[in-house]
């Protein structure tokens, strides 16, 4: 006997949630497992004295955002624009917007 | 209940059948919905991952950089400031730092160079990224040449490539000696290019931050705070990657808002209709009109999150590899750990399932209360 389209649909609802769930289960273990694989890295930014993420290397100022400063990406002329990709898709360090005065 | 839950069953029996009338425009509805929901939520799981590695690497990070800058340029540091800092109350240590970048033309890539605080290489020998391993072909043993400051070439023994699980922290990097990495550069050896302070307590980092500024006003201090603020800020609403994803999202969503709430077609006009003149309840029609986006909503929500998932842990994230590579010759590969917040999926299925669920719902509500005859003329 063919089955009913709603068995058909809540098995394949039911079989996505436990898809789901075991996802969720992955990566709460992985998660848990992850704590040697960052005590090595944690060594290594503490050894080599790290102060970002190697991403973009195109780019000084998106290779080492949070060194980098408000001129850099702009440095090449008075009026030139940023012109790497990277530069484009990531938002600027926060530490580098704060208004010092109220401009307007 | 076993007859609400058979009541519902049928009535599901019905919308799916309903929607099988409707094949080619329900699945094309289907796929589209479920590649909206997978690239949203491949990147917010790809930003969330990406930002709580960065948390937990960068706490290791020096406390304070000081860096020195000239008519709003960058200026090697000199070493004697160090002596002054270190008499500030509070500050532990003050390291020079040497690091720089290298650029290999043969190769158009940038390297970073690097003077390592504790284990540098010896002079002559390296240790280099995998990045650079595997771009280069270059390994443990092999002798690798960089062109210096004067043009001439160095050769380097390589000593040791960096493990390929750091890649996020260490896919561009050349750890050398402070002899070598003078003599490559040209940086006199009383400068550096910042110092790197430790202090030992969270709260000062501001007041000594002052302090520094105050005694050379012509430098920059960083604090670890702001290391970190640059990292959680990195991929934020502002960001261009997620400006550009989400307003495409959103677009696709308005259409599929506007195409549902404009109104029904003829042909579902004409069937609830003839459900009204059969008998159902407007009751009935809505329960089927929310089954129906349901079904569709539901299925592609669980279908997009699963797929972001794999795409982002076990691909390492390859369809967004392009546009995060940019111009870079040296990208590393993103084996993130998967950090989940279950806060987002939560956002994420109230934003894509619930608005389709009543936009389904609220056109159906006015044809179903009108006369079916009037309906089926």
């Amino acid at each position: 006997m063919a089955l009913r389209r709603s068995t058909i649909f809540l098995r394949t609802v039911a079989g996505l949630v436990l898809l789901l769930a075991m996802i969720f289960l992955h990566a709460s273990n992985e998660v848990r497992t992850s704590g040697p694989l960052f005590a090595r890295k944690n060594a290594l930014v503490r050894q080599l004295e790290l102060t970002d993420l190697s991403i973009f290397t195109e780019a000084t100022y998106t290779r080492h955002l949070s060194m980098a400063d408000i001129s850099t990406p702009f440095q090449d002329a008075q009026m030139s624009l940023d012109h790497f990709p990277s530069g484009a898709l990531v938002e600027p360090p926060p530490h580098l917007l704060r208004n010092h005065a109220q401009l307007d | 209940m076993p007859n609400l839950i058979e009541r519902q069953r049928h009535i599901i029996d019905f919308t799916l059948s309903s929607l099988l009338r409707r094949k080619g425009k329900n699945c094309a509805l289907l796929l589209v919905y479920t590649l909206i929901v997978f690239i949203l939520a491949s990147v917010l799981f790809f930003t969330h991952a990406l930002k709580r590695e960065a948390a937990l690497l960068l706490n290791e990070a020096p406390e304070i950089i000081v860096q020195r800058t000239l008519a709003g340029r960058y200026q090697t540091i000199p070493i004697a400031w160090s002596d002054r800092i270190l008499k500030i109350n509070g500050v532990i240590s003050v390291r020079p730092r040497l690091w720089g970048y290298h650029f290999d033309s043969a190769f158009k890539a940038n390297y970073t160079l690097t003077v390592p605080a504790g284990n540098p290489p010896q002079q002559g020998s390296i240790d280099i990224g995998s990045g650079i391993s595997m771009m280069r072909g270059a390994n443990r043993g092999d002798i690798i040449a960089f062109t210096g400051h004067d043009g001439i070439p160095r050769s380097f023994k390589i000593r040791n490539i960096l493990e390929h699980e750091s890649q996020l922290l260490a896919n561009d990097l050349i750890l050398l000696s402070e002899e070598d990495y003078r003599d490559f550069t040209g940086i006199p050896a009383d400068q550096a290019t910042d110092l790197a302070l430790r202090v030992r307590n969270s709260r000062e980092y501001g007041i000594i931050a002052e302090k520094i500024t105050r005694i050379y006003p012509d430098t920059r201090p960083i604090v670890r705070t702001e290391i970190l603020r640059t990292y959680d800020a990195l991929f934020g609403w502002r960001s261009g990657l997620l400006i550009v994803i989400f307003s495409a999202a959103i677009l696709a969503f308005v259409i599929f808002a506007w195409e549902k709430a404009t109104g029904l077609s003829a042909e579902e006009r004409r069937e609830i209709g003839i459900l009204k003149a059969v008998g159902w309840e407007t009751s009935d029609i809505l329960l089927m009109k929310f089954w129906e986006g349901t079904v569709i909503s539901l299925t592609a929500f669980l279908v997009g999150i699963i797929l972001a998932y794999l795409h982002v842990f076990f691909t390492s994230s390859a369809l967004f590899a392009p546009v995060l590579k940019g111009w870079s010759t040296l990208y590393p590969a993103f084996p993130l750990t998967p950090f989940l917040d279950l806060g987002q999926v939560a956002t994420l299925f109230f934003l894509t399932v619930v608005p389709y669920t009543i936009t389904t719902i609220v056109p159906s509500w006015r044809a179903a209360t009108i006369d079916p005859d009037a309906v089926m003329r």
